[in-house]
């Protein structure tokens, strides 16, 4: 059928024909090869329920473990520890609401954090804890309130601090945590959303002090709707279920298994954490190419030191130009980034994140985030810049 | 051409863009997000952006959401408070086309390399004589042409309105034959930002500015002879010429002829008190060059209000006979013929 004599549901005309650039590595990756040929099986032959008693189960059952332990290697924990979900957001809505499920209290959280964290924390009741102008979380403060709530009458159950800002790509001061929460809420459990982290961080090591820990594996060259919390040590005495329905996942996460998803999470982990040194290396001398580039013809700014972030993070503003603008210019010449968060209708909304670093809502409007990843290549990153650069030059005109 | 096309997720816009597409040119639709917090309640709520992209797919044309939302509460939703406030009654729409539509969005498409932009507004824009008109559209009684008023010449030049030409049945047709999801859709009604009024709290007008202003009640007073009659419950919410929700109820005939939101008072008369000879106007505009004083036309003070001979004056329009008075904030339009030369804003 068609409409006006062209092709009804064909896919839009895009200009993609020439060079492109993916470069939005933090909203999601492509797959590693490695990982796709690793969930196939699953998706054919191997297709059982874990839970069953038969061979085909069985087949599924050994699988899902082996999964398990090769992704405990990569987070530094046991595999009994490992709770397979269907994503960073579910991982961290059973962090918070399981924990405050199993021991009610205040909520203490990052002004930074991800929706995933700040939305389920304020559901229930949450102390916000402020940045400092490079988006660091401010230790002093968070342990000031964490005061502030055992002097109520009501210390805070749990804390929640990423290890790398979705947007901004600044490196939190995770391990500090344990010693700056000893004074006054020594009991409360340490969260850690790390799902920006893995491809960038030893995680095993970093969030070591942290009794729960989120990863999502289309982060790293896994596929999308599969993720993992790590419940450790005193954690699995307190976090309860969100999700009600069955036994699986030590009792804290019903429903029959991923099996292909957690296996292929667990390939692209293992490689990703492999691979991780000389990723580093690379995207980050990519990284200071494009961001050089840009804030050289351009005089785009950087909303942080790049000491502070993790390589594959180039998050400029480009005072004067509409990154909305910006984005649909480089868009159409096959460049793919993006601002920070999206609402539901799809617009781009002002970053929370932004203005807890004290930006105005005009200068959050001007910023773009560029997210490098394992896959990025010179040639994109240089097509990139010169498509980036004439577009900011169109936008002052 | 390359196109940039509103989509509101409405059948009218759904239409605009596959006639330009079928037409040849080059489309990109656009929704813009104008309102609504975290749940995007209320004006272009998720289901209106999934219609229009879902109308973009079928079409096979790109399709981006804009966040106009800064500009639409500076540009739209304070000053329409503020009016209220002062005891005025504005007309949103019209500001949103003024500062939003044909302002904030035609700038855009200018920065993005669009030739023009294009909306599903039922009125002509046409090139006669080596300039630009805008004509009312083809279906009278859906005629759009007056929310439009406050166009200029060099806004419309680069500014398509392709169901100008078609009745309402007609793009209604058309969607239906395209199977666009649209093609049913019930037309918009009253302001999109302020709630339906319901039940549930939050809804209708006085609500809405209930919760931005202090609402305050009037005494009623009979214009004639002077005796308060009773009271309303918001004074701020009381426009002239209104005649329901009065003390004594309908069967009086009288209509508010005069609001004082400072004094707390409501003036309120027999409908000829109404009646007057001419209107002040400001922020007025031209679709071209300035009329001269004297120059007669036709003058319309509401979306759907019956055009009345007039003429210009150095400050506003002279009725040809007396006619009702225009609320202080309402839009009045002017024509000659079918064709629109201008409006302003009644003082």
């Amino acid at each position: 059928m068609t409409v006006h004599g062209h092709q009804v549901g064909a896919e839009p005309s895009r200009a993609a024909a020439g060079p492109t650039a993916y470069l939005d590595n933090a909203a999601t990756t492509p797959m590693l090869h490695e990982a796709v040929e690793a969930m196939l099986p699953f998706l054919r032959a191997t297709f059982g329920n874990p839970s069953g008693a038969h061979g085909v189960s069985r087949a599924a059952r050994r699988a899902l473990d082996g999964a398990r332990g090769e992704l405990a290697d990569v987070l530094g924990c046991e595999a009994g520890e490992v709770v397979f979900t269907s994503g960073g957001t579910e991982a961290d809505n059973l962090a918070i609401l399981g924990t405050v499920a199993g021991r009610p209290g205040p909520v203490l959280v990052s002004a930074v954090e991800h929706r995933a964290v700040l939305a389920p924390a304020r559901a229930v009741h949450a102390y916000i804890v402020p940045v400092s102008r490079h988006g660091v979380v401010e230790t002093g403060a968070l342990a000031a309130l964490a005061a502030t709530a055992r002097s109520l009458g009501s210390p805070v159950t749990l804390v929640s601090v990423m290890l790398v800002n979705s947007e901004t790509g600044v490196v939190q001061p995770v391990q500090a945590l344990p010693g700056v929460l000893e004074a006054d809420a020594p009991d409360a459990l340490l969260h850690c959303d790390a799902v920006q982290a893995l491809p960038w961080l030893d995680v095993a090591s970093l969030a070591a002090g942290c009794d729960l820990v989120s990863v999502s594996a289309h982060k790293f060259g896994g596929p999308k709707g599969v993720g993992a919390l790590v419940v450790r040590g005193r954690a699995a005495s307190v976090v309860r279920p969100v999700l009600h329905g069955g036994p699986q996942e030590a009792e804290l996460r019903p429903g029959t298994e991923n099996v292909a998803g957690a296996v292929a999470m667990a390939t692209a982990a293992r490689i990703t954490a492999a691979r991780r040194s000389a990723t580093v290396r690379r995207v980050t001398m990519l990284r200071d190419r494009l961001a050089d580039g840009l804030v050289e013809v351009t005089g785009a700014l950087e909303p942080a030191p790049r000491a502070l972030r993790v390589a594959g993070s180039c998050h400029l503003r480009f005072p004067g130009v509409s990154a909305e603008e910006l984005l649909l210019l480089a868009d159409a010449r096959g460049v793919a980034a993006s601002t920070g968060s999206a609402c539901a209708s799809g617009a781009r909304d002002p970053s929370h994140v932004l203005t807890a670093m004290g930006w105005s809502g005009a200068e959050a409007r001007e910023s773009v985030r560029f997210s490098l990843g394992a896959t990025t290549t010179v040639a994109e990153v240089d097509h990139a810049s010169r498509v980036v650069a004439d577009a900011v030059e169109r936008l002052r005109a | 051409m390359r196109v940039l096309v509103a989509m509101s997720g409405g059948v009218d816009s759904s239409v605009a863009a596959a006639l330009l597409h079928d037409a040849g040119h080059e489309v990109v639709g656009a929704t813009m997000k104008l309102w609504g917090g975290p749940s995007d309640s209320g004006c272009c709520s998720v289901a209106d952006v999934r219609d229009a992209r879902s109308v973009a797919d079928r079409i096979g044309v790109d399709h981006h959401v804009f966040n106009f939302t800064e500009e639409f509460s500076a540009g739209v939703v304070a000053p329409y408070v503020a009016d209220h406030a002062a005891g005025r009654t504005p007309n949103p729409c019209v500001e949103c086309n003024r500062r939003l539509k044909f302002s904030a969005l035609l700038d855009r498409a200018d920065r993005l390399g669009f030739d023009a932009i294009a909306t599903g507004h039922h009125a002509r824009v046409e090139r006669r004589a080596g300039r630009w008109s805008l004509r009312r559209g083809a279906d009278t009684a859906k005629d759009q042409s007056y929310v439009l008023s406050v166009l200029t010449a060099a806004e419309l030049s680069r500014v398509l309105l392709p169901v100008g030409d078609l009745t309402k049945a007609k793009v209604r047709s058309l969607a239906a034959t395209w199977g666009l999801v649209t093609a049913a859709k019930p037309d918009s009604q009253d302001v999109c930002f302020v709630a339906a009024r319901s039940s549930a709290p939050g809804g209708g007008r006085a609500a809405f500015l209930g919760s931005r202003i202090a609402l305050h009640p009037g005494r009623v007073v009979d214009a004639t002879s002077g005796d308060e009659l009773g009271s309303v419950e918001a004074v701020e919410l009381v426009t002239v010429g209104q005649r329901r929700g009065l003390p004594g109820g309908a069967a009086s005939r009288r209509y508010v002829v005069g609001v004082d939101v400072a004094a707390r008072s409501v003036v309120v008369g027999e409908p000829d008190l109404l009646l007057c000879d001419e209107v002040t106007l400001e922020s007025r505009t031209w679709v071209g060059d300035e009329l001269p004083v004297g120059t007669a036309c036709t003058v319309q003070a509401s979306a759907h209000g019956r055009p009345v001979p007039a003429s210009l004056t150095a400050t506003g329009v002279r009725f040809g006979e007396r006619a009702r008075r225009v609320a202080p904030g309402q839009l009045v339009a002017c024509y000659r013929g079918d064709e629109v030369v201008g409006s302003g804003v009644a003082c």
